[in-house]
């Protein structure tokens, strides 16, 4: 039988002022299982808190129900007393007289009968508590970085520091991502390579760090603090512990006319190779697609057509019959950072987008892209730093920039603003600008978006002092006309059609997720929006967390992001880590779904619901092994408590600890003795 | 109309988004009509039809179901499964007889503590104009005795111990 203590609050005369709290405690009295009604000024203080634990060991309670203010105040406060007492704090709960009542109604006539109701509907769910404990799980205090570019080499560095052991995966042949591409950063024009190769040196021997290159996630099993990563080593045909970076096997090498991806196809490369001078590690990969030997094996050759690259390594660290190897690893915390793609506005487009087939890129070779730009204007690109355009290598007079191709144009797919654009043409004009002096730079632009430390002062430079020409509106036409490329424009201010005759063309294409994000989102169960950016688990509060618990994300792979907010974001998730691994073993709250394994039917309808994965099929074996029946099982790690699983469960056979049905129903039925 | 009819209704609110936000009326002094009483929820997507129905055989003459505005959900997708159901669920309340205006069902977040008050006010006019909800009650009436009213039935349920309200509470007794 319960026995349950009723304690009011007069809360001053917040609640008092209109509500008859002595009758509220009088009327819950004679309530059956109710064993003892207090009122009193202010329960939330310490008289009223110590009125309660002595209560409770007094008249020996079951339960406690307090009516005063919201749960989401005192409920807290009222636990930890009842818990002092030696009650269990789930035994304990808020009834909102205040906010839901006192607060909003006229006087005592309204108040006080529907405060007794309230208290009543929570007297009667706390006879349905249980007593509930914590649940802890144990932690592996290792983390999992995905993607080697600033965001991940920041956040990887971070945890490493704070004393965990940390794998990071990157899927090229080295780290760096696209910062190791750019020339110069806004809006301070510090060289990239310069700020970023120190980090990369530093993440590859730190002692905490284990890196692997030219790897890909395969697999992810397990939940925050126990997870079971499948790495795929893809073969990269060079032994990693022999070769010493020599870079004999690339002078070998005769396929040298292959487009190099870092160079964003300017440069060539190599079919044996590093993606460029200062990769880390300084390994090569041998890229099978392009290499003459394999190209003959795939035509059936008898014997191999090539194998220089063997032959001219002395440290005999190229086999050309290396496999793809599986790694696993056993990690608590797994950090996403996989970057971006810049949108190719060729003709060739992903699914829902339309492209810009009327800008030329891809058949005008003097229209080139942002990154394409970056590779121009750095010291270590294709030109020396030197700006020259594709076609016929002169330096261009006339560059136009056109802003926001792809971005906020919602008739070609894609709505969101890229954010970088922005601030990196003002900086290209200006790069132009200081390399050639008696060039023009002319910007098209829809607006400019500065915002951040030190940006709006930056364009402006662009414009004051750098002499760059913004004209305000689109760009309709891009083809070529002799050698010259001809820009159809419209001026929106003056409202004049605006014609230039430019030497090359930069397209500030907008910023997409990385290819493969969506797999790697289903890998992880995490959420990804419309256009395949991890979704965060709050936009404002929970900034790099994740619905899955224990899966954070850092930069450019949740949404457009330059690099001071990818590196923050980075050091956000490092500390999340590694609070997280603060404790040997995760202390939850036990408001989590549990399954009755007698009466599930094993239908599995629950598993589709559940938004966090947290539900899984359990088979459930007779003596002799074979299985006997199929059940639910949530996983209480993984769980969040939000009770879908329970509205649509078939046989009612699965529960949420805090919410469960009896609670439900018997607050239901209490509201039948409305007053 | 020499006493105003006044309507009994219950609300079912996800903890995050509308039952905060009906904090959020308490804190701002929204003064209210006084005809409706919370049932927090940690979700809209907890929310079984059954318990809409169960809270009119308890002698609701109305019922509220709200919770975070679509892509605002506390848990990802609760709300998108609370509204499938009730899309659903509402047509069938009009099948079985029970006005559609009876049941309101709207989105209301945790910085609408106003909108709560004009879901709530807007709730009661109209089930007070549409009258008491009398019909289940009446079917409910003939199947127990006249020495035996519902309510004590209930009392004596809710008195019992846990083993014996565990049936017919989930299997919604009476009913």
């Amino acid at each position: 039988m319960a026995r349950i203590g009723v304690f009011v609050c007069h809360c001053g005369e917040n609640i008092a002022r209109t509500v008859d709290v002595a009758a509220v405690a009088e009327t819950l009295k004679d309530h059956p299982g109710v064993a003892f009604t207090a009122d009193y000024k202010y329960m939330c203080s310490d008289p009223g808190q110590n009125l309660v634990r002595e209560a409770i060991e007094e008249h020996n309670l079951t339960g406690v129900v307090v009516a005063a203010c919201s749960p989401h105040m005192h409920e807290k406060t009222f636990r930890r007393a009842c818990d002092k007492a030696g009650l269990n704090p789930f035994m304990c709960e808020m009834a909102n007289i205040r906010e839901h009542c006192s607060w909003i109604h006229e006087d005592k006539a309204e108040g006080t009968p529907k405060a007794t109701d309230i208290t009543r509907t929570i007297v009667e769910k706390v006879k349905h508590n249980k007593p509930l404990e914590s649940i802890r799980i144990p932690v592996t205090k290792r983390a999992l970085v995905i993607g080697g570019g600033i965001s991940g080499i920041q956040a990887a560095l971070d945890i490493a520091d704070g004393g965990v052991e940390v794998v990071v995966i990157e899927k090229e042949a080295s780290i760096g991502g696209h910062m190791s591409q750019l020339s110069e950063t806004f809006p301070t024009l510090d060289c990239s390579q310069c700020i970023l190769t120190p980090r990369m040196v530093e993440a590859y021997q730190h002692p905490n760090i284990k890196l692997y290159t030219w790897s890909e996630v395969e697999k992810v099993d397990g939940y925050i603090g126990n997870f079971k990563v499948t790495i795929r080593k893809k073969a990269r045909s060079v032994d990693e512990d022999l070769c010493n970076g020599c870079g004999d096997c690339q002078l070998a090498c005769p396929a040298k006319k292959i487009p190099s991806e870092f160079e964003a196809g300017l440069g060539r490369r190599t079919a044996i190779y590093v993606p460029f001078p200062q990769a880390v590690p300084n390994i090569p990969v041998l890229d099978r697609v392009n290499c003459t030997l394999f190209k003959g094996r795939r035509k059936g050759l008898a014997k191999d057509a090539c194998g220089k690259c063997k032959e001219a390594c002395l440290k005999e660290a190229i086999d050309f019959d290396t496999e793809d190897t599986f790694v696993t690893e056993d990690v608590g915390a797994i950090v996403v950072a996989t970057g971006f793609q810049l949108y190719s506005i060729g003709r060739e487009q992903p699914k829902g987008l339309k492209g810009y087939g009327e800008y030329g890129y891809g058949e005008v070779p003097d229209v080139i892209d942002g990154m394409q730009f970056e590779r121009l204007a750095s010291a270590s690109g294709p030109t020396g730093g030197q700006i020259r355009r594709p076609s016929d290598g002169k330096e261009p007079k006339t560059v136009v920039f056109v802003h926001c191709v792809g971005s906020r144009d919602p008739e070609k797919g894609i709505s969101y603003c890229s954010k970088i654009c922005c601030m990196y043409n003002a900086k290209h004009a200006m790069l132009y600008r200081h390399k050639v002096h008696d060039g023009r730079a002319v910007a098209f632009y829809m607006d400019i978006r500065a915002g951040g430390k030190g940006y709006d002062e930056f364009s402006r430079r662009a414009i004051e002092e750098d002499g760059a020409e913004y004209i305000r509106g689109r760009v309709s036409k891009i083809f070529r006309d002799g050698d010259k490329v001809k820009v159809w424009g419209y001026d929106t201010l003056s409202q004049e059609q605006v014609v230039i005759d430019a030497d090359m063309v930069v397209l500030a294409t907008a910023v997409r997720p990385q290819p493969g994000i969506q797999e790697l989102a289903q890998k992880l169960s995490v959420s990804y929006d419309e256009h395949g950016f991890l979704n965060e688990a709050h936009p404002k509060l929970r900034p790099v967390e994740t619905n899955t618990a224990g899966v954070f994300v850092a930069g450019a792979c949740q949404a457009p992001r330059d690099i001071p907010e990818s590196v923050a974001m980075a050091s956000a998730t490092g500390a999340k880590v590694l609070s997280l691994f603060s404790a040997d073993e995760l202390e939850r709250e036990p408001a989590v779904a549990i399954v009755n394994e007698q009466t599930c039917i094993g239908c599995l309808t629950c598993t589709k619901v559940c938004a966090y994965g947290a539900i899984e099929k359990k088979e459930i074996l007779a003596r002799d092994g074979s299985v006997e029946r199929v059940v639910a099982y949530v996983n209480p790690g993984v769980c969040q408590g939000c009770g879908t699983c329970q509205a649509v469960c078939l046989s009612k056979s699965i529960e949420l600890a805090t919410f469960t049905d009896e609670q439900i129903y018997s607050e239901i039925n209490a509201l039948a003795l409305w007053e | 109309m020499s006493e105003e009819f006044e309507p009994r209704i219950t609300a079912f609110v996800c903890n995050w988004c509308t039952y905060t936000g009906a904090d959020l009326a308490g804190t701002s002094r929204l003064h209210m009509a006084s005809n409706v009483r919370i049932i927090r929820l940690p979700c809209t997507g907890r929310i079984d039809p059954l318990f809409v129905i169960k809270a009119f055989e308890r002698g609701a003459d109305g019922v509220i179901v709200s919770g975070c505005h679509p892509a605002d959900c506390h848990y990802t997708a609760g709300n998108y499964h609370a509204r499938r159901r009730f899309a659903l669920f509402h047509d069938l309340m009009a099948f079985i007889g029970v006005d559609a205006e009876r049941i309101t069902f709207s989105w209301v977040s945790a910085s609408e503590g106003a909108k709560w008050r004009d879901v709530v006010n807007e709730a009661v006019a109209n089930v007070r104009r549409v009258g008491p909800f009398t019909a289940y009650r009446e079917l409910i009436d003939q199947s127990v005795s006249a020495d035996h009213p519902l309510d004590d039935e209930v009392l004596a349920a809710a008195a019992a111990s846990a083993p014996a309200t565990s049936g017919d509470s989930k299997t919604g007794d009476g009913a």
